[in-house]
This record gives C-alpha cells, structure tokens and sequence, in this order.
C-alpha cells in the first residue's frame, strides 16, 4: 500500500527522522494560511499524488510570498498531472503540501528495501541525490553503496557510520545519520513498510541533514497489525475496480485488452494471460478469483469484469483442485443468466469434477462455448472477439 | 524415487481449522501417514481421527513424525514454522497466504543452521505420487514417473502436472515453493534435490514475474545440473508496478520482468515454453524418451 508523501512525513516525525514544516492543503487559500504559518523565505507548493516525477510534469511549484503560494496552489489543485509513473491518463490533484525551503548544500539517496535474493533488508545509499536510483545503478553502480541487516540482529551503528563516511558526511552529521537512519529503519519495521525512499535526503548550508522528499510503501499482508497504517489508505489513488475487487477479496488488474478473464489461482491467471497473447488477442484484465470461488464469488467476478465497457468477449479459466468445476459451473450458469451477459463466453473447466462441470454448462440452455485445453480456451475466446469485432 | 517425502514420511498438521482438518482427510485417502494434529489447548482430543497435540514438540514425541503441514493463519503462522524447527522435524510446509514478509525474514534467518527444511509458505505443497501428499494439491491429477516439478504457484503447477501426465508422463515429486518474496525452499534447492535423486530424469520448473530466483536458478543449472531442465515463465506481458495476485509476483526498479528471466534459462541452455499450453509438449520434445514413461 502507498500513501501520500505528507502521510509519510508525519510518519517520519513520529520517529525522530528530520523533515520540513509543513501543512496539507486542498484549498488555495488554506495554502496560502499555511504558507503564512510557516514564516519561511520561500516554500515548495507540492501536488499530493501517488506518483514520482512531480517536479517535470508542473506539480511541485516554489512560492515567496503567502500570495504566491496562493497562486501556486490554484494552479496545481485540480490539475491533471501526467509523469512516466502517472500513465498518459495522468491523476488529478485534490491536496497540495505547502513546505518550508531548505538551503540545499549536497543531495543524497537513502532508502531501505526488501532484497529478495539476499533475504534480509538492505539500506542503500548513493551520493547522485534527486535521481532515481534504478537510473544510478544502471550508470555509476560504484556510486552506490549497500548494506545487508541481519533480521533479527537489526541496524547496527558501524553499518550507520559505513553508510554517513561512505557518502562523505563529516563527524556530526554521521551522528545525526545515526539518529536519522535510526528512525528510519526503526519505523520500517515498526510499522511493516515494504519500502522506504528519502530521495532527496539533504544536508542543508547550514551541516543539518533533512528529508526533503519521502516515499513510504506498506506490506499489505501486515496491515491487520497496523490499522493506523490501514487508515492512510486514499481511495482516490486507487483503481475504482482494483478498490471493488479488493473490497470482495478477489485480486484483479486492470490491462488494455478486450477479452476478460477470470481464473482460479494467480500464476494460472498470468498464465491465461499469457495464452491469450499467444493466440493472437489481448486480455483486458488479470483476475485470480482464488481458492475458495463459490457461485457468489463468480457472479460477482462477473460484475467486475462487465464493468469495464472495453470487454468484448469473456474467457473464464478454472483448474479444479480444492475447487469444484460443477460448483463453479453452477455459478457461472447464475450469473450469467441474471446479469444478462450478452458478450461471447467461453469457459474452460478441468480437474475436479469436470465432466459434472461441463453438462451444467451444456445443459443451461445459454450460449457458453466449452473448451477442454488451455490451448482451445485461448483459442476460442480470441476467435470468438475476433467474431464480435466482424 | 522421489524428493522432500515419501511412503516413510509421518505428517503433522499445524493448525486444525477447517482447512487443515479437510486437507488431513485428503492426505489420509491418499497413501499418506496423517500421524497427528497440533491445536494449542486442544491436546488429547481426536478430530476425524487424529489425534491432536498441544504442542509440535510433544506430537513428535508420542507419534515419532518427522514432517508438517502448517495451516495456521498468518499473525501466527511465521511462530508455527519456528515451532517445527525447534522440534526438529526433517520437512516443515506452510501453506499460509499473506505472512508479514519481515516475519518470513526473521523466521529464516532464526532457522540458519537448523535441521529442518522449509517448503513455502504461501504454496500448494508436496507430492510424491502414490506415496506422499503434503498441502492442497489435487494428487488424482499425479502419475508416478521420472519428472521433477518444481513451481512458484498453485493452479499452474496442476496444470502443467495434467499436461505432462496426459502425454504418459510421469512425475517424481511435484514441489510448489510459493509465491511469496521470502520463502523456505528456492527453485536453486530444489534443483539440487532433483539433481541428486537417482530416479529423476528431467525437471520442469514453472517461475513467474519478480525477483531473481529464475536468473539465479539459471545460473545454477549452467554450472550444476547434468538433468535436463525445461521452464515456463507467467506474466510475460504483466504490468511493471503491479502485484499480480502473488505478493512476490511484481516487476519493480526494473527487474523481475519475464523476458529477462527467458533469456536467462535459455542461455543457460533450457527449453523455455512461450505458451502455456505447452509446458508438458516442450519437455517431450527435450526428451523424447520419456514420452510415455
């Protein structure tokens, strides 16, 4: 899970991690009171999206005065800002960030990942600040220095002073790394975050060191520990039909393509995917209606993909395992039945009981093409859009 | 004949909900040794014909088993691992979907040394056809033969474990390792294991967008393996940034994409299936003299 950059300042404050003042905004006006409060020479007006890339595509402005924040903030709120993260539909902006300005001497990257291949976190540092790092890790790798924690040791402080002396920070501001990292590390696994970015992280004219950007992602699998974290969720960041999947406990991926697909098990669902793509035709969404799909779950699985005025056809994949191809057979006859679906469907049963799975479908009188493969299903449903589109 | 377990294996099962007790009842039908049932406060009662244990460590005592099956839900399913490692069991398989990652991380670096062997979690588990089933695989769709599978997802797996068995081919353990970013036994393990079985011939190794693991199982197979390997890679048309129903299924900061992974395996000198369909067809036509077997 993602939240706004303010949400994770305020998180980073909690834990002693030095950040900017600053206040949330979503009127111009309420900007410019902020800007007012703050009293600083200059202040950065920041549009409140889950994106990077801000600062190219308008969204982050400077402002001198109160009224200049005012200005800013008009311009920026309501805007649709489009960046590489964003896609070419953009996202709208509600909320602004009005922060004081810092006096930047020197710009750093410091995040924590989790390393999958090394199984632990690993703190990653680099002295090309305000870039991403995936661009300094292509380029200048020697720019960039790891370190491995031990999960159950955690951070030590000579891994602190291997990252502040590697990226050429004097004595004091090794220590106020200690208490920055600290923070940092401490609030990442506090709280499960599944990544932590201060990008820029600076060291002001001043000597003092500041998160001047802040990106915190959350391990959805730990949520139910944190409902504090679990309230930071905005539904407006959010995919209305990823949000109403989630909400039913299906996962679900909105694509480009006009054949849907719903599917028991994620790896079996990519691999529809996949096998559509090889038959010549486009998916329009990733669905895993998961081990436990009963007729309630499929009709609503139905709904899902119906919404998406794209679809042209439906393919419906099921491996029966633990799952009954004659209760989802069941299910489908249902839903289809009561929501009147008018679009070619095409379903594929196989394992557990589908022979029983089958006759349902032959013998619901609706018009259902069956198919026995893998390779039929991708097949038909491609044929069967291909139909659709004359 | 097989890897991870066998018709010698005597199971326990780590949490006796509704799915764990359900899963017994279909390993028992399926040749294999149920032993016990480990339910916190439950102790000395039988559920289905089990009997039930408090702890791991007083199962192991009084049923001598030597493998689990963890069921537990998430908050308390990472402490169920380390419980059957604490207890010294051979094999531990954690079914559970939606473990913290920082508790997977925890609990395997407290397992660096121990004698257990983790498979998963968040995986399908073990069989070994006509003697072993371990998890919720459906083990009618199995065929005893001399075809290692080794895959990161559950469904998937099934199907390319039909397709080989419909050719007439066989299979000498089949082994979903999960689709968490943290997990016990890796695609590099389990290669190893099949490398070292005498009655594997051939292996299938089924991965899927995020991380490394078929990179560096690729790596491994180039300098290790003797066996051939074929391999079918999901997603290879996913989204960069999102997380296709798996936790660990995600193409993020550039890597964990599926071509990058084809190329990897296909270099290393593995027949790699673009089609899904084809996942049994592709292991055939890389050893014809198993079509059949």
């Amino acid at each position: 899970m993602n939240v706004h950059e303010y949400q994770a300042k305020q998180l980073l404050r909690e834990y002693a991690v030095a950040v900017p003042a600053g206040a949330l905004a979503t009127t111009a006006a309420e900007a410019e009171a902020a800007a007012r409060e703050l009293a600083a020479d200059v202040c950065v007006v920041k549009a409140q999206v889950h994106a990077g890339g801000r600062g190219k595509a308008g969204g982050i402005k400077l402002a001198k005065s109160p009224a200049e924040a005012k200005q800013a903030a008009s311009e920026i709120l309501g805007m649709t800002l489009r960046s590489a993260q964003t896609g070419p539909e953009g996202k709208q902006v509600h909320k602004v960030y009005v922060e004081a300005g810092s006096d930047i001497a020197h710009e750093f990257y410091l995040g924590i990942v989790l390393d999958r291949a090394e199984e632990c976190l690993a703190i990653i540092a680099s002295t090309e600040g305000g870039v991403e790092i995936e661009e300094v890790a292509a380029a200048t790798p020697e720019k960039i220095i790891t370190i491995h924690l031990d999960p159950n040791a955690g951070l030590q402080s000579h891994q602190v002073r291997q990252v502040g002396f590697g990226l050429g920070l004097d004595g004091d501001q090794v220590n106020q790394l200690e208490v920055f990292l600290g923070g940092l590390y401490r609030l990442f696994v506090e709280k499960d975050a599944s990544l932590a970015e201060i990008n820029p992280l600076v060291v002001t004219q001043g000597g003092d060191l500041i998160a001047l950007d802040a990106k915190l992602n959350f391990d959805d699998n730990a949520l139910f520990r944190h409902p504090e974290i679990a309230e930071l969720r905005d539904p407006e960041e959010e995919d209305p039909r990823e949000r109403a999947a989630n909400e039913i406990d299906l996962a679900y991926v909105g694509l480009d393509g006009n054949i849907g697909c719903m599917v028991n098990g994620a790896g079996l669902a990519m691999a529809t995917l996949d096998m559509i793509q090889v038959c010549g035709g486009s998916p329009a969404n990733f669905l895993d209606a998961g081990g436990g799909a009963d007729k309630e779950k499929v009709k609503e699985a139905f709904k899902l993909i119906l919404r998406d005025e794209k679809v042209k056809g439906i393919l419906v994949n099921i491996f029966g395992g633990i799952v009954r191809c004659d209760l989802i057979a069941e299910g489908v006859v249902a839903a289809a039945g009561e929501l009147g679906i008018t679009v070619p469907l095409v379903v594929r049963l196989q394992g557990t009981n589908a022979a029983e799975g089958r006759k349902i479908l032959a013998e619901s009188g609706l018009d259902i093409t069956p198919a026995e493969t893998l390779g039929e299903a991708g097949e038909k449903a491609v044929a069967a859009v291909a139909g659709v589109e004359g | 004949m097989s890897i991870l377990c066998d018709k010698n294996t005597k199971l326990l099962v780590q949490g006796m909900g509704r799915m764990g007790r359900f899963h017994a009842g279909l390993s028992s039908e399926y040749h294999t040794d149920v032993v016990g049932g480990v339910a916190p406060g439950r102790g000395g009662q039988e559920l289905d014909g089990i009997p039930v244990y408090d702890t791991v460590q007083e199962a192991v005592k009084e049923t001598g088993a030597n493998a689990s099956v963890v069921f537990v839900p998430p908050p308390g399913a990472a402490d169920a691992i380390l419980e059957a490692a604490d207890a010294g069991l051979d094999l531990c398989v954690c079914i559970t979907e939606g473990i913290p990652a920082v508790d997977m991380l925890r609990a395997k670096a407290a397992m660096r040394g121990a004698s257990t062997r983790l498979v998963g979690p968040n995986c399908p588990g073990v069989v070994t056809p006509e003697q072993c089933r371990i998890g919720i695989m459906p083990a009618a769709i199995t065929k005893p033969g001399p075809v290692g599978v080794i895959s990161r997802s559950g469904t998937l797996t099934y199907e390319a474990v039909d397709q080989l068995s419909r050719l007439g081919i066989g299979q000498s353990t089949c082994v979903g390792i999960g689709g968490d970013p943290v997990i016990g036994t890796t695609f590099v393990d389990a290669l190893g294991l099949f490398e070292a079985d005498p009655d594997t011939r051939a292996v299938v190794m089924i991965g899927e967008i995020g991380g490394t693991a078929e990179e560096t199982a690729a790596e491994f197979i180039q300098s290790n393996m003797t066996k051939p390997v074929v391999s079918f890679i999901a997603g290879q048309n996913a989204p960069p940034g999102k997380r296709m129903g798996h936790a660990g299924a995600i193409i993020a900061g550039g890597t964990g994409r599926a071509s990058d992974k084809m190329a990897s395996l296909e270099a290393a000198g593995v027949a790699v299936s673009r089609s899904p369909a084809e996942i049994g067809e592709t292991l055939a036509q890389a050893v014809p003299e198993l079509r059949g077997a």
